[in-house]
């Protein structure tokens, strides 16, 4: 079954005071996604993802194009019943506290009212923030209002759920925690579909990805048919290191430096970490660390698709 | 119904956790103790000079709520995105935009009755029983009510589209220009040409008409108040109110949310 059908989503902004300009911030967008799936919704900053979720949320109007969730147009009132959303940066009543707002998005869901405060109970729990019942809104941080805005899309236990970059503001143990709970979406069969820029959180999330770059869509998959598997540069760091390793290792690395009293090194490709830890080991120093290198997945897929110079902006008409 | 109550509830919750509004109120308070010192400096006629006083203070402290919390009622809500996690659930604009009116609506009635208690209270003490209080001061009160609402539905067209500046300034005048709208159609009258005629009547019917709302001097002379005015300004307005909710309602229905 599908879950989200998106048909040839177009939106252009005004902008521009006195002589209106449209900037086209999302072009002719299809894209399938089919129910219990979770889809990574990626892009480089403007690429357009938040319009895209606002689009869908009926929170701005299309320039064109169309969308059906749950095999119903997205103009439906009824069929946002089945949905939630956490916006992006969420803002919420700040004279409210944690329940009372939770309440409020309950009651306008038409929840009976008998169901409420078990849930609002258990939702303050799965987030996190049982403590904070009865703190008003202004009183929160942005990591405990990301938790409450995650708190408000599951109220409805949405078939759906939309999340516009989920991670942004939380703190590792956060982030885990939101991670679990989009794994358990998951495995409750619901759809799970998020905009983010934490990239592993993605990969080890998503069935699917789509990218998407200045308001077009670039590819559409699964993650190990997006990205060639031994792609991207490491990062070694190495510790008791000697100035004869040393030298050695900046003839094999594309980048080395100090960090703290460790070395970072930067290797193009597999080949070349092989042959730096070989030379460690030979040293007899220790490898702290392997890390993915600095170039991400997402530079991987606009230096892969965009044309030379452009700019992941929207463009003007 | 019961998302549209939901709404409605919150903006009042909103509203009565705003600390301007205590301020405004007791601003009125003190207004109508002060009219018993003007009433102290006018024997006799002290009963006539609070009611005068009192009701005027209602009416003009309401207005100046209305516009200030009308215009703001929706505008501050888009400007803060507080609108992302409503308006995405299962919620059409036009209940939002009637919950917001309810709200408010409903802020101003408990308003206008703590300083109708208020004014109350001064009388008793004044005369020294009931003697000054008769049901036209509450119709009265119930006539400014009215009115509150037209400039919360007006505040609440312009809001949909306009900045709050901009809207306080649109609404204020058109409270201004109500206050005075017959008198324009009797200039037009008077002008003895068709045109001006044709164009001050239309004006007179477009434009709010408060003119008929305004029974703060009578009242205050002991004079009753005709069934058949109070009877108008029913119908009247909620002949208007329909008319300026739909609009704000179509308004901000097309309206992208920033
Ligand atoms: N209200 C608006 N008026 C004009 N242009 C807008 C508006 N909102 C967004 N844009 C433009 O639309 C484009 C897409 O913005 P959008 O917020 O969808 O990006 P995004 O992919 O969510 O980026 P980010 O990762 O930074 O959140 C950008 O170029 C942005 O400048
Ligand atoms: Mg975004």
């Amino acid at each position: 079954m599908i879950a989200i059908q998106i048909e040839n989503l177009t939106k252009d902004y005004p902008v521009g005071f006195w002589r209106k300009r449209q900037v086209r911030a999302l072009d002719g967008l299809n894209l399938t996604v089919e129910a219990g799936e979770t889809f990574g919704f990626l892009g480089p900053n403007g690429a357009g993802k938040t319009t895209t979720l606002k689009l869908l949320m009926r929170l701005i109007h299309p320039t064109s194009g169309h969308a059906e969730i749950l095999g119903r147009s997205f103009t439906d009132v009824s069929v946002h019943q089945q949905l939630g959303y956490l916006p992006e940066n969420p803002f919420f009543y700040d004279y409210l506290t944690a329940e009372e707002f939770l309440n409020y998005s309950a009651r306008l869901f038409d929840l009976p009212a008998q169901s409420i405060p078990s849930k609002v109970t258990a939702l303050l729990d799965v987030v996190g923030l049982p403590a904070a019942r009865r703190l008003q809104l202004r009183k929160f941080s942005k990591g405990m209002l990301q938790r409450i805005g995650i708190a408000q899309a599951l109220i409805n236990d949405p078939e759906v759920v939309f999340l516009d970059e989920p991670m942004s503001g939380l703190d590792p143990i956060g982030r885990r925690e939101i991670r679990e709970l989009i794994l358990e979406l998951r495995r409750q069969g619901k759809t799970v579909f998020f905009s983010s820029h934490i990239l592993p959180d993605v990969e080890a999330l998503c069935d699917r990805v789509a990218i998407l770059y200045a308001g077009k869509l670039l590819g559409c998959g699964r993650l190990d048919e997006l990205v060639p598997q031994e792609t991207g540069s490491m990062e070694l760091m190495v510790g008791h290191f000697n100035e004869t390793l040393r030298n050695e290792l900046q003839a094999i690395g594309k980048e080395i430096s100090m960090a703290g009293n460790l070395l970072r090194v930067t290797l193009a490709d597999q080949g070349a970490l092989f042959r730096a830890v070989e030379a460690v080991h030979r040293r007899g120093a220790h490898v702290i660390r392997i890390l993915p290198g600095k170039e991400s997945f997402e530079d991987y897929f606009v230096k892969l698709f965009a044309p030379p110079g452009g700019s992941a902006r929207a463009k003007p008409l | 119904m019961t998302k549209i109550l939901a709404i409605a509830q919150n903006t009042f919750k909103e509203a009565i956790r705003d600390k301007i509004l205590y301020s405004l109120i007791l601003f009125a308070l003190l207004m109508i103790g002060s009219s018993i010192l003007l009433g102290m400096i006018s024997i006799n006629i002290e009963t006539k000079v609070t009611i005068d006083v009192g009701l005027s203070a209602m009416s003009v402290i309401g207005a100046v709520m209305a516009v200030f919390i009308g215009i703001n009622l929706v505008h501050k809500e888009i400007d803060k995105k507080t609108l992302y996690s409503i308006l995405s659930k299962p919620i059409h604009r036009t209940q939002f935009i009637l919950g917001k009116f309810l709200g408010l609506g409903f802020t101003l009635l408990v308003n206008l009755v703590i300083m109708a208690v208020g004014l109350v209270g001064v009388l008793m003490f004044i005369s020294r029983g009931t003697g000054g209080i008769h049901s036209s001061l509450f119709i009265a009160v119930f006539l400014i009510f009215l009115q509150l609402l037209l400039i919360t539905g007006i505040a609440l067209v312009f809001s949909s589209f306009s900045t709050p500046a901009l809207s306080a300034m649109f609404t204020l005048a058109l409270y201004f220009i109500g206050q005075f709208n017959a008198d324009i159609r009797h200039f037009g009258t008077a002008a003895n040409s068709l045109a001006i005629q044709s164009v001050t009547t239309s004006l007179y019917y477009l434009l709010p008409n408060f003119g008929n709302f305004n029974v703060i001097a009578g009242v205050s002379h002991g004079r009753p108040i005709a069934w058949t005015l109070l009877g108008y300004d029913l119908i009247y307005s909620i002949a208007y109110l329909f008319i300026l909710l739909s609009a704000s309602a179509v308004i901000f229905g097309r309206r992208d949310l920033k």
